[in-house]
Protein backbone atom coordinates (compact mmCIF):
# COMPACT_ATOMS: atom_id res chain seq x y z
CA UNK A 1 0.00 0.00 0.00
CA UNK A 2 2.64 2.57 0.86
CA UNK A 3 4.62 1.57 -2.10
CA UNK A 4 1.76 3.67 -4.10
CA UNK A 5 2.78 6.71 -2.07
CA UNK A 6 6.61 5.84 -2.95
CA UNK A 7 5.80 6.38 -6.42
CA UNK A 8 3.75 9.21 -6.24
CA UNK A 9 6.70 10.60 -4.69
CA UNK A 10 9.40 9.83 -7.32
CA UNK A 11 6.77 11.27 -9.75
CA UNK A 12 7.04 14.29 -7.78
CA UNK A 13 10.50 14.66 -8.66
CA UNK A 14 10.08 14.23 -12.17
CA UNK A 15 6.82 16.84 -11.86
CA UNK A 16 9.34 19.59 -10.35
CA UNK A 17 12.63 18.61 -12.71
CA UNK A 18 10.09 18.66 -16.14
CA UNK A 19 9.18 22.35 -15.17
CA UNK A 20 12.66 23.52 -14.11
CA UNK A 21 14.23 22.35 -17.00
CA UNK A 22 12.29 24.32 -19.20
CA UNK A 23 12.93 27.58 -17.38
CA UNK A 24 16.47 26.79 -16.76
CA UNK A 25 17.16 25.74 -21.27
CA UNK A 26 15.02 28.89 -21.66
CA UNK A 27 17.45 31.05 -19.55
CA UNK A 28 20.44 29.27 -20.70
CA UNK A 29 19.64 29.84 -24.42
CA UNK A 30 20.49 34.09 -23.86
CA UNK A 31 24.01 33.00 -23.06
CA UNK A 32 24.40 31.01 -26.56
CA UNK A 33 22.99 33.66 -28.23
CA UNK A 34 19.76 31.96 -29.30
CA UNK A 35 17.48 34.19 -27.28
CA UNK A 36 17.81 38.05 -26.97
CA UNK A 37 19.16 39.53 -24.40
CA UNK A 38 18.57 42.90 -24.16
CA UNK A 39 19.53 45.29 -21.51
CA UNK A 40 17.05 46.89 -20.04
CA UNK A 41 16.12 50.88 -19.64
CA UNK A 42 14.00 52.32 -17.51
CA UNK A 43 11.33 52.37 -19.74
CA UNK A 44 11.23 49.02 -20.45
CA UNK A 45 11.51 48.13 -17.03
CA UNK A 46 8.72 50.11 -15.69
CA UNK A 47 5.91 47.75 -14.56
CA UNK A 48 2.97 47.70 -17.23
CA UNK A 49 0.19 49.83 -16.74
CA UNK A 50 -1.29 50.65 -20.40
CA UNK A 51 1.37 52.76 -21.86
CA UNK A 52 1.07 55.39 -18.76
CA UNK A 53 3.73 55.59 -16.28
CA UNK A 54 3.45 53.55 -13.08
CA UNK A 55 1.28 55.50 -10.33
CA UNK A 56 1.88 54.50 -6.63
CA UNK A 57 2.67 51.74 -5.39
CA UNK A 58 1.66 48.51 -7.37
CA UNK A 59 0.21 46.38 -4.17
CA UNK A 60 -2.99 48.15 -3.76
CA UNK A 61 -6.18 47.58 -1.88
CA UNK A 62 -8.34 45.26 -2.65
CA UNK A 63 -12.51 45.34 -2.52
CA UNK A 64 -12.84 43.68 1.24
CA UNK A 65 -15.60 41.45 -0.58
CA UNK A 66 -12.85 38.95 -0.95
CA UNK A 67 -12.55 38.14 2.81
CA UNK A 68 -16.28 37.45 2.99
CA UNK A 69 -15.55 34.70 0.30
CA UNK A 70 -12.22 33.44 2.17
CA UNK A 71 -14.63 33.21 5.48
CA UNK A 72 -17.98 31.67 3.92
CA UNK A 73 -15.08 28.51 2.16
CA UNK A 74 -13.91 28.23 5.70
CA UNK A 75 -17.32 27.56 6.94
CA UNK A 76 -18.01 24.98 4.19
CA UNK A 77 -15.38 23.41 2.59
CA UNK A 78 -13.48 22.34 5.42
CA UNK A 79 -17.05 20.77 7.24
CA UNK A 80 -17.59 18.95 3.95
CA UNK A 81 -14.08 17.60 3.77
CA UNK A 82 -14.54 15.99 6.84
CA UNK A 83 -17.55 14.15 5.46
CA UNK A 84 -15.30 12.10 3.11
CA UNK A 85 -14.52 9.64 5.82
CA UNK A 86 -18.22 8.83 6.29
CA UNK A 87 -19.00 8.66 3.33
CA UNK A 88 -16.60 5.55 2.49
CA UNK A 89 -18.15 3.48 5.38
CA UNK A 90 -21.52 4.30 4.72
CA UNK A 91 -22.69 0.56 4.51
CA UNK A 92 -20.98 0.04 8.51
CA UNK A 93 -22.67 3.04 10.01
CA UNK A 94 -25.96 2.54 8.50
CA UNK A 95 -28.67 4.84 9.34
CA UNK A 96 -27.54 5.93 12.87
CA UNK A 97 -24.81 7.66 10.82
CA UNK A 98 -26.77 9.19 8.09
CA UNK A 99 -28.73 10.64 10.72
CA UNK A 100 -25.80 12.08 12.22
CA UNK A 101 -24.39 13.54 9.17
CA UNK A 102 -27.82 15.04 8.32
CA UNK A 103 -27.78 17.01 11.81
CA UNK A 104 -24.02 18.16 11.16
CA UNK A 105 -25.11 19.41 7.86
CA UNK A 106 -28.65 21.11 9.29
CA UNK A 107 -26.00 23.32 11.46
CA UNK A 108 -24.02 24.53 8.16
CA UNK A 109 -27.26 25.00 6.87
CA UNK A 110 -28.13 27.36 8.81
CA UNK A 111 -25.06 28.95 8.78
CA UNK A 112 -25.51 29.09 5.18
CA UNK A 113 -28.67 30.47 5.35
CA UNK A 114 -27.75 33.66 8.39
CA UNK A 115 -24.84 34.33 5.54
CA UNK A 116 -27.30 34.56 3.08
CA UNK A 117 -29.45 36.58 4.77
CA UNK A 118 -27.10 39.15 5.78
CA UNK A 119 -26.16 39.56 1.95
CA UNK A 120 -22.57 37.88 2.27
CA UNK A 121 -23.57 35.98 -0.92
CA UNK A 122 -24.17 38.66 -3.25
CA UNK A 123 -21.14 40.07 -5.15
CA UNK A 124 -21.60 44.26 -4.74
CA UNK B 1 -8.37 -5.34 -2.48
CA UNK B 2 -9.44 -8.56 -3.91
CA UNK B 3 -8.20 -9.95 -7.06
CA UNK B 4 -9.80 -9.29 -10.10
CA UNK B 5 -9.87 -11.75 -13.36
CA UNK B 6 -7.22 -10.01 -15.28
CA UNK B 7 -9.33 -8.82 -18.85
CA UNK B 8 -6.03 -9.99 -20.93
CA UNK B 9 -3.89 -12.61 -21.25
CA UNK B 10 0.02 -12.20 -19.95
CA UNK B 11 1.28 -11.65 -23.60
CA UNK B 12 3.51 -8.72 -23.76
CA UNK B 13 2.54 -8.18 -27.43
CA UNK B 14 -1.20 -8.39 -26.22
CA UNK B 15 -2.26 -4.22 -26.28
CA UNK B 16 -5.14 -4.51 -24.68
CA UNK B 17 -3.47 -4.32 -21.72
CA UNK B 18 -0.14 -2.57 -22.25
CA UNK B 19 0.96 -2.63 -18.48
CA UNK B 20 2.43 -6.31 -19.47
CA UNK B 21 5.16 -4.80 -21.78
CA UNK B 22 5.98 -2.23 -18.53
CA UNK B 23 6.09 -5.94 -16.62
CA UNK B 24 8.81 -7.00 -19.00
CA UNK B 25 10.75 -4.20 -18.61
CA UNK B 26 10.19 -4.14 -14.56
CA UNK B 27 11.32 -7.87 -15.01
CA UNK B 28 14.94 -7.07 -16.93
CA UNK B 29 15.11 -3.75 -14.03
CA UNK B 30 14.91 -6.42 -11.00
CA UNK B 31 17.21 -8.89 -12.64
CA UNK B 32 20.20 -5.92 -13.41
CA UNK B 33 19.18 -3.47 -10.05
CA UNK B 34 16.93 -5.34 -7.68
CA UNK B 35 13.46 -4.23 -6.22
CA UNK B 36 14.87 -0.73 -5.36
CA UNK B 37 15.69 -0.01 -9.03
CA UNK B 38 12.17 -1.64 -9.77
CA UNK B 39 10.52 0.89 -7.49
CA UNK B 40 11.90 3.52 -8.89
CA UNK B 41 12.03 2.26 -12.71
CA UNK B 42 8.19 1.86 -11.93
CA UNK B 43 6.78 4.95 -11.89
CA UNK B 44 9.03 6.51 -14.30
CA UNK B 45 7.51 4.17 -17.17
CA UNK B 46 4.18 4.75 -16.27
CA UNK B 47 5.01 8.24 -16.42
CA UNK B 48 6.87 8.05 -20.01
CA UNK B 49 3.89 5.79 -21.39
CA UNK B 50 1.27 8.28 -20.07
CA UNK B 51 3.08 10.82 -21.52
CA UNK B 52 3.94 9.51 -25.28
CA UNK B 53 0.44 7.81 -25.78
CA UNK B 54 -1.64 10.21 -23.50
CA UNK B 55 -0.78 14.11 -22.77
CA UNK B 56 2.05 14.17 -26.01
CA UNK B 57 -0.45 14.06 -28.41
CA UNK B 58 -2.82 15.24 -26.54
CA UNK B 59 -0.87 18.82 -25.59
CA UNK B 60 0.53 19.72 -28.95
CA UNK B 61 -2.21 18.59 -31.84
CA UNK B 62 -5.61 18.72 -29.28
CA UNK B 63 -4.86 20.85 -27.00
CA UNK B 64 -3.03 23.57 -28.72
CA UNK B 65 -3.91 22.84 -32.71
CA UNK B 66 -7.33 21.42 -32.36
CA UNK B 67 -8.78 23.76 -30.16
CA UNK B 68 -7.45 27.00 -32.10
CA UNK B 69 -8.49 25.36 -35.26
CA UNK B 70 -12.49 23.85 -34.06
CA UNK B 71 -12.38 27.38 -32.07
CA UNK B 72 -11.64 28.69 -35.82
CA UNK B 73 -14.68 27.25 -37.42
CA UNK B 74 -16.78 27.97 -34.61
CA UNK B 75 -16.29 31.53 -35.18
CA UNK B 76 -16.02 31.30 -39.07
CA UNK B 77 -12.42 31.30 -39.83
CA UNK B 78 -9.53 29.18 -40.59
CA UNK B 79 -7.36 28.86 -37.54
CA UNK B 80 -3.51 27.96 -38.20
CA UNK B 81 -2.94 27.01 -41.41
CA UNK B 82 0.26 28.33 -42.57
CA UNK B 83 2.71 25.74 -40.77
CA UNK B 84 3.50 22.55 -42.18
CA UNK B 85 0.43 20.59 -43.85
CA UNK B 86 -3.03 22.12 -42.55
CA UNK B 87 -1.18 23.72 -40.12
CA UNK B 88 -0.39 21.09 -38.18
CA UNK B 89 3.15 21.92 -36.87
CA UNK B 90 1.73 24.82 -35.41
CA UNK B 91 2.30 24.01 -31.69
CA UNK B 92 6.15 22.99 -32.40
CA UNK B 93 6.70 26.58 -33.75
CA UNK B 94 4.71 27.98 -30.60
CA UNK B 95 7.40 25.98 -28.65
CA UNK B 96 10.12 27.09 -30.58
CA UNK B 97 9.15 30.93 -30.47
CA UNK B 98 8.43 30.65 -26.68
CA UNK B 99 11.65 29.34 -26.23
CA UNK B 100 13.68 31.17 -28.09
CA UNK B 101 11.53 34.63 -26.85
CA UNK B 102 13.50 37.32 -24.26
CA UNK B 103 11.66 36.62 -20.66
CA UNK B 104 11.89 40.14 -19.20
CA UNK B 105 11.42 40.42 -15.52
CA UNK B 106 10.03 43.74 -14.67
CA UNK B 107 11.48 46.22 -12.43
CA UNK B 108 10.08 45.58 -8.67
CA UNK B 109 9.02 42.24 -9.03
CA UNK B 110 9.44 39.42 -6.99
CA UNK B 111 12.17 37.24 -8.66
CA UNK B 112 12.04 34.11 -6.20
CA UNK B 113 8.20 34.26 -6.22
CA UNK B 114 7.82 35.29 -9.93
CA UNK B 115 10.21 32.28 -11.34
CA UNK B 116 8.96 29.69 -8.59
CA UNK B 117 5.03 30.33 -9.79
CA UNK B 118 5.31 28.05 -12.94
CA UNK B 119 6.82 25.43 -11.22
CA UNK B 120 4.27 25.39 -8.44
CA UNK B 121 1.70 25.43 -11.52
CA UNK B 122 3.18 22.54 -13.62
CA UNK B 123 4.04 20.15 -10.89
CA UNK B 124 0.41 19.08 -9.68
CA UNK B 125 -0.22 18.82 -13.30
CA UNK B 126 1.76 16.23 -13.92
CA UNK B 127 1.38 14.60 -10.47
CA UNK B 128 -2.39 14.67 -11.49
CA UNK B 129 -1.59 11.93 -13.78
CA UNK B 130 -0.43 9.67 -11.18
CA UNK B 131 -4.00 7.73 -10.08
CA UNK B 132 -5.82 8.11 -13.49
CA UNK B 133 -6.81 4.23 -14.47
CA UNK B 134 -5.99 4.12 -18.35
CA UNK B 135 -6.94 0.37 -17.72
CA UNK B 136 -7.48 -2.15 -15.42
CA UNK B 137 -4.27 -2.13 -14.80
CA UNK B 138 -2.76 0.52 -16.33
CA UNK B 139 -2.19 2.83 -13.08
CA UNK B 140 0.73 4.60 -11.90
CA UNK B 141 -0.55 4.54 -8.04
CA UNK B 142 -3.37 2.99 -7.08
CA UNK B 143 -3.94 4.38 -4.05
CA UNK B 144 -7.37 4.71 -1.78
CA UNK B 145 -8.05 8.34 -1.63
CA UNK B 146 -7.42 9.38 -5.19
CA UNK B 147 -10.31 11.44 -5.15
CA UNK B 148 -9.19 13.64 -1.90
CA UNK B 149 -5.66 13.54 -4.01
CA UNK B 150 -7.44 14.79 -7.29
CA UNK B 151 -9.01 17.74 -4.95
CA UNK B 152 -5.47 18.70 -3.08
CA UNK B 153 -3.68 18.80 -6.72
CA UNK B 154 -6.40 20.66 -8.60
CA UNK B 155 -6.46 23.42 -5.87
CA UNK B 156 -2.47 23.94 -6.21
CA UNK B 157 -3.16 26.65 -9.42
CA UNK B 158 -4.65 28.72 -7.15
CA UNK B 159 -1.56 29.06 -5.17
CA UNK B 160 0.37 29.43 -7.99
CA UNK B 161 -1.84 31.89 -9.85
CA UNK B 162 -1.30 34.12 -6.62
CA UNK B 163 2.38 33.93 -6.77
CA UNK B 164 2.91 34.91 -10.12
CA UNK B 165 -0.09 37.58 -9.40
CA UNK B 166 1.78 38.89 -6.16
CA UNK B 167 4.96 38.68 -7.54
CA UNK B 168 4.63 40.68 -10.52
CA UNK B 169 4.50 43.90 -8.84
CA UNK B 170 1.63 45.21 -10.87
CA UNK B 171 -2.02 46.15 -9.98
CA UNK B 172 -3.74 44.02 -13.02
CA UNK B 173 -1.84 41.54 -11.72
CA UNK B 174 -3.04 41.67 -8.46
CA UNK B 175 -6.77 41.90 -9.09
CA UNK B 176 -6.17 38.81 -11.48
CA UNK B 177 -4.51 36.74 -8.47
CA UNK B 178 -7.51 38.29 -6.11
CA UNK B 179 -10.22 37.34 -8.82
CA UNK B 180 -8.95 33.72 -9.09
CA UNK B 181 -8.70 33.12 -5.73
CA UNK B 182 -12.31 34.35 -4.82
CA UNK B 183 -14.03 32.21 -7.99
CA UNK B 184 -12.01 29.31 -6.51
CA UNK B 185 -12.77 29.12 -3.16
CA UNK B 186 -16.14 29.76 -4.57
CA UNK B 187 -16.49 26.66 -7.24
CA UNK B 188 -14.30 24.45 -4.86
CA UNK B 189 -17.64 24.03 -2.28
CA UNK B 190 -20.27 22.58 -4.93
CA UNK B 191 -17.38 20.82 -6.51
CA UNK B 192 -16.30 18.73 -3.28
CA UNK B 193 -19.79 18.73 -2.36
CA UNK B 194 -20.62 16.37 -6.09
CA UNK B 195 -17.41 14.19 -5.57
CA UNK B 196 -18.54 13.45 -2.17
CA UNK B 197 -21.95 12.18 -3.60
CA UNK B 198 -20.14 9.63 -6.05
CA UNK B 199 -18.27 8.43 -3.04
CA UNK B 200 -21.31 7.91 -1.50
CA UNK B 201 -22.95 6.14 -4.03
CA UNK B 202 -19.52 3.60 -4.99
CA UNK B 203 -18.25 3.25 -1.09
CA UNK B 204 -14.56 4.07 -2.20
CA UNK B 205 -12.33 6.53 -2.87
CA UNK B 206 -10.35 5.01 -5.10
CA UNK B 207 -10.51 5.20 -8.93
CA UNK B 208 -10.02 2.02 -10.24
CA UNK B 209 -12.58 0.52 -7.59
CA UNK B 210 -15.02 2.80 -8.45
CA UNK B 211 -14.20 2.29 -12.43
CA UNK B 212 -14.93 -1.65 -11.31
CA UNK B 213 -17.95 -0.36 -9.29
CA UNK B 214 -19.52 0.94 -12.66
CA UNK B 215 -18.39 -1.87 -14.33
CA UNK B 216 -20.15 -4.65 -11.96
CA UNK B 217 -23.36 -2.58 -11.63
CA UNK B 218 -23.26 -2.22 -15.74
CA UNK B 219 -24.23 1.53 -15.06
CA UNK B 220 -22.55 4.80 -15.49
CA UNK B 221 -22.38 7.69 -12.58
CA UNK B 222 -23.63 10.04 -15.07
CA UNK B 223 -27.15 8.14 -15.26
CA UNK B 224 -27.38 7.83 -11.49
CA UNK B 225 -26.52 11.41 -11.16
CA UNK B 226 -27.01 13.88 -14.23
CA UNK B 227 -26.71 17.11 -12.59
CA UNK B 228 -23.89 15.85 -10.56
CA UNK B 229 -21.68 16.41 -13.83
CA UNK B 230 -23.12 19.10 -14.55
CA UNK B 231 -22.05 20.71 -11.67
CA UNK B 232 -18.38 18.77 -11.77
CA UNK B 233 -18.09 20.55 -15.50
CA UNK B 234 -18.84 24.13 -14.35
CA UNK B 235 -16.98 23.89 -11.26
CA UNK B 236 -13.80 22.59 -12.97
CA UNK B 237 -13.87 25.43 -15.55
CA UNK B 238 -14.13 27.97 -13.24
CA UNK B 239 -11.45 26.53 -11.34
CA UNK B 240 -9.57 25.62 -14.91
CA UNK B 241 -10.05 29.74 -15.68
CA UNK B 242 -11.59 28.18 -19.00
CA UNK B 243 -12.74 31.10 -21.16
CA UNK B 244 -16.25 31.39 -20.67
CA UNK B 245 -15.68 31.61 -17.17
CA UNK B 246 -11.98 33.16 -17.18
CA UNK B 247 -12.53 36.74 -15.34
CA UNK B 248 -8.73 36.38 -13.63
CA UNK B 249 -7.58 36.96 -17.10
CA UNK B 250 -10.25 38.92 -18.54
CA UNK B 251 -8.66 41.20 -21.53
CA UNK B 252 -10.76 43.34 -21.62
CA UNK B 253 -10.93 44.30 -17.92
CA UNK B 254 -7.47 43.56 -16.52
CA UNK B 255 -5.00 43.14 -19.71
CA UNK B 256 -3.95 39.71 -19.14
CA UNK B 257 -4.53 39.02 -15.46
CA UNK B 258 -1.89 37.28 -12.91
CA UNK B 259 0.12 36.66 -16.73
CA UNK B 260 0.79 40.53 -17.47
CA UNK B 261 4.29 40.82 -16.61
CA UNK B 262 4.63 37.14 -17.78
CA UNK B 263 7.00 36.26 -20.88
CA UNK B 264 8.55 33.87 -22.67
CA UNK B 265 9.24 30.13 -21.19
CA UNK B 266 7.65 31.23 -18.01
CA UNK B 267 4.17 32.28 -19.81
CA UNK B 268 4.80 29.46 -21.82
CA UNK B 269 4.42 26.94 -18.84
CA UNK B 270 1.39 28.58 -17.51
CA UNK B 271 -0.35 28.42 -21.20
CA UNK B 272 0.47 24.82 -21.60
CA UNK B 273 -0.50 23.55 -18.25
CA UNK B 274 -3.80 24.98 -18.47
CA UNK B 275 -4.34 22.61 -21.28
CA UNK B 276 -2.99 19.64 -19.19
CA UNK B 277 -5.19 20.64 -16.29
CA UNK B 278 -8.67 20.58 -18.46
CA UNK B 279 -7.24 16.92 -19.79
CA UNK B 280 -6.56 15.70 -16.18
CA UNK B 281 -10.31 17.04 -15.23
CA UNK B 282 -11.73 15.03 -18.41
CA UNK B 283 -9.77 12.00 -17.28
CA UNK B 284 -11.69 12.43 -14.25
CA UNK B 285 -14.90 12.87 -15.37
CA UNK B 286 -14.62 10.18 -17.67
CA UNK B 287 -13.45 7.75 -15.05
CA UNK B 288 -15.88 9.11 -12.57
CA UNK B 289 -18.95 9.67 -13.84
CA UNK B 290 -18.37 7.70 -17.74
CA UNK B 291 -16.90 4.42 -16.49
CA UNK B 292 -13.50 4.46 -17.17
CA UNK B 293 -11.86 2.64 -19.36
CA UNK B 294 -15.22 0.13 -19.29
CA UNK B 295 -17.91 -0.03 -21.67
CA UNK B 296 -20.44 -2.54 -20.64
CA UNK B 297 -18.41 -5.43 -21.56
CA UNK B 298 -16.55 -4.20 -24.73
CA UNK B 299 -13.67 -3.71 -23.05
CA UNK B 300 -13.23 -7.38 -23.63
CA UNK B 301 -12.12 -6.94 -27.66
CA UNK B 302 -11.32 -3.02 -27.80
CA UNK B 303 -8.15 -1.91 -25.44
CA UNK B 304 -9.19 -0.34 -22.49
CA UNK B 305 -7.22 2.51 -22.71
CA UNK B 306 -8.26 3.41 -26.29
CA UNK B 307 -11.88 3.65 -24.79
CA UNK B 308 -10.86 5.51 -22.65
CA UNK B 309 -9.24 7.84 -24.63
CA UNK B 310 -12.02 8.54 -26.41
CA UNK B 311 -14.24 9.38 -23.67
CA UNK B 312 -11.36 11.81 -22.12
CA UNK B 313 -11.44 13.63 -25.81
CA UNK B 314 -15.18 13.36 -25.74
CA UNK B 315 -15.52 15.19 -22.92
CA UNK B 316 -12.70 17.53 -23.25
CA UNK B 317 -14.88 18.62 -26.55
CA UNK B 318 -17.05 19.72 -24.68
CA UNK B 319 -14.52 22.65 -22.99
CA UNK B 320 -13.62 23.34 -26.47
CA UNK B 321 -16.90 24.13 -27.52
CA UNK B 322 -18.19 25.81 -24.46
CA UNK B 323 -15.16 28.10 -24.76
CA UNK B 324 -15.70 28.82 -28.40
CA UNK B 325 -20.06 29.62 -28.08
CA UNK B 326 -20.26 31.21 -24.59
CA UNK B 327 -19.89 35.05 -23.66
CA UNK B 328 -17.51 35.72 -20.50
CA UNK B 329 -19.77 36.38 -17.76
CA UNK B 330 -19.07 39.32 -15.11
CA UNK B 331 -17.63 38.59 -11.21
CA UNK B 332 -20.72 39.21 -9.38
CA UNK B 333 -22.73 36.81 -11.49
CA UNK B 334 -20.40 34.16 -11.10
CA UNK B 335 -20.14 34.78 -7.61
CA UNK B 336 -24.35 34.93 -7.41
CA UNK B 337 -24.67 31.35 -9.44
CA UNK B 338 -21.71 29.78 -7.32
CA UNK B 339 -23.34 30.49 -3.54
CA UNK B 340 -27.02 30.95 -4.32
CA UNK B 341 -27.14 28.50 -7.45
CA UNK B 342 -25.26 25.43 -7.69
CA UNK B 343 -24.31 24.88 -3.57
CA UNK B 344 -28.18 24.66 -2.74
CA UNK B 345 -28.33 22.39 -5.76
CA UNK B 346 -25.02 20.22 -4.88
CA UNK B 347 -26.61 19.61 -1.38
CA UNK B 348 -29.79 18.90 -2.70
CA UNK B 349 -27.93 16.16 -4.89
CA UNK B 350 -25.46 14.64 -1.99
CA UNK B 351 -28.96 14.23 -0.24
CA UNK B 352 -31.07 12.10 -2.98
CA UNK B 353 -27.77 9.98 -3.50
CA UNK B 354 -27.71 9.43 0.39
CA UNK B 355 -31.04 8.30 0.90
CA UNK B 356 -30.50 6.20 -2.13
CA UNK B 357 -27.76 4.58 -0.78
CA UNK B 358 -29.29 3.79 2.57
CA UNK B 359 -32.20 2.29 0.81
CA UNK B 360 -30.25 0.11 -0.97
CA UNK B 361 -28.09 -0.66 1.91
CA UNK B 362 -30.63 -1.18 4.95
CA UNK B 363 -33.08 -3.08 2.23
CA UNK B 364 -30.43 -5.10 1.22
CA UNK B 365 -31.44 -4.83 -2.77
CA UNK B 366 -29.18 -6.95 -4.80
CA UNK B 367 -30.44 -6.09 -8.00
CA UNK B 368 -28.22 -3.15 -9.55
CA UNK B 369 -31.36 -2.20 -11.91
CA UNK B 370 -32.50 -0.35 -9.24
CA UNK B 371 -29.84 2.40 -9.74
CA UNK B 372 -31.98 2.87 -13.25
CA UNK B 373 -34.73 3.48 -11.31
CA UNK B 374 -32.88 5.63 -8.58
CA UNK B 375 -31.24 7.75 -11.78
CA UNK B 376 -34.78 8.26 -13.33
CA UNK B 377 -35.83 10.20 -10.26
CA UNK B 378 -33.04 11.86 -10.11
CA UNK B 379 -33.20 13.24 -13.35
CA UNK B 380 -36.59 14.58 -12.71
CA UNK B 381 -36.34 15.96 -9.41
CA UNK B 382 -33.05 17.85 -10.68
CA UNK B 383 -34.86 19.19 -13.32
CA UNK B 384 -37.49 20.53 -11.15
CA UNK B 385 -35.12 22.02 -8.97
CA UNK B 386 -33.23 23.62 -11.47
CA UNK B 387 -36.38 25.32 -12.71
CA UNK B 388 -38.11 25.78 -9.75
CA UNK B 389 -34.64 27.02 -8.12
CA UNK B 390 -33.91 29.51 -11.21
CA UNK B 391 -37.43 30.74 -10.54
CA UNK B 392 -37.34 31.67 -7.19
CA UNK B 393 -34.06 33.77 -8.09
CA UNK B 394 -35.74 35.99 -10.73
CA UNK B 395 -33.14 34.44 -13.22
CA UNK B 396 -34.70 34.59 -16.93
CA UNK B 397 -33.96 33.77 -20.19
CA UNK B 398 -33.20 37.13 -22.39
CA UNK B 399 -35.73 37.51 -24.81
CA UNK B 400 -34.39 36.78 -28.20
CA UNK B 401 -33.93 39.68 -30.03
CA UNK B 402 -34.72 40.68 -33.71
CA UNK B 403 -31.81 40.32 -36.54
CA UNK B 404 -29.88 43.95 -36.62
CA UNK B 405 -31.99 46.04 -39.10
CA UNK B 406 -28.82 46.66 -40.85
CA UNK B 407 -28.47 42.96 -41.83
CA UNK B 408 -31.59 42.32 -42.66
CA UNK B 409 -31.84 44.70 -45.22
CA UNK B 410 -28.51 44.02 -46.68
CA UNK B 411 -29.45 40.32 -46.70
CA UNK B 412 -26.61 39.16 -44.48
CA UNK B 413 -24.31 37.42 -45.34
CA UNK B 414 -23.72 36.12 -48.88
CA UNK B 415 -20.63 33.85 -49.48
CA UNK B 416 -18.93 34.92 -53.14
CA UNK B 417 -20.08 32.01 -56.06
CA UNK B 418 -17.31 32.14 -58.75
CA UNK B 419 -19.64 30.76 -61.36
CA UNK B 420 -21.48 33.68 -61.23
CA UNK B 421 -18.71 36.11 -61.19
CA UNK B 422 -18.20 38.77 -58.86
CA UNK B 423 -21.95 40.38 -58.06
Amino acid sequence: MLDEYGHIAILAIIAIIFPLGAVITSWAFQYIRVRPRVPGNPVKADTYECGLRTEGPSLVQFNFRFYYIALLFLLFDVEIVFLYPWAVVFDEVGFVGFLKVMLFLSTFLVGGLYAWRKGALEWR
Amino acid sequence: MEERDSLATDNWWDLRDLSNIAGEILDLAERIGGNELAFIVSPIIGFVAAFLIFILPTQLFLGVYGERKIIGRMQSRYGPNRVGPFGLLQPIADAVKLLTKESYTPRGADILVMYTAPIVFVAPAVMLMAVIPFGPNMVIADIPVAVLYFLAMASFPVIASFMAGWGSNNKYSLFGAMRIVAMTLSYEVPLVLVLLGTVVITGTMSLQDMVWWQSDNNIWLVFIAPVALVIFFIAVSAELNRTPVDIAEAESEIVAGYLTEYSGMKWGLFYGMDIAYALASACFAATIFFGGWSLFGLEQWVPPWILFIVKVYAFYFLFIWTRGTLPRLRIDQLMKFAWQFMLPLAALNLLLLAVQRLIVVEAEIETSAIWWLFGGINLIIAAAAIYGWAKVLGYRRDEVPERPRLVKEVGGYVPYDSSKGAR
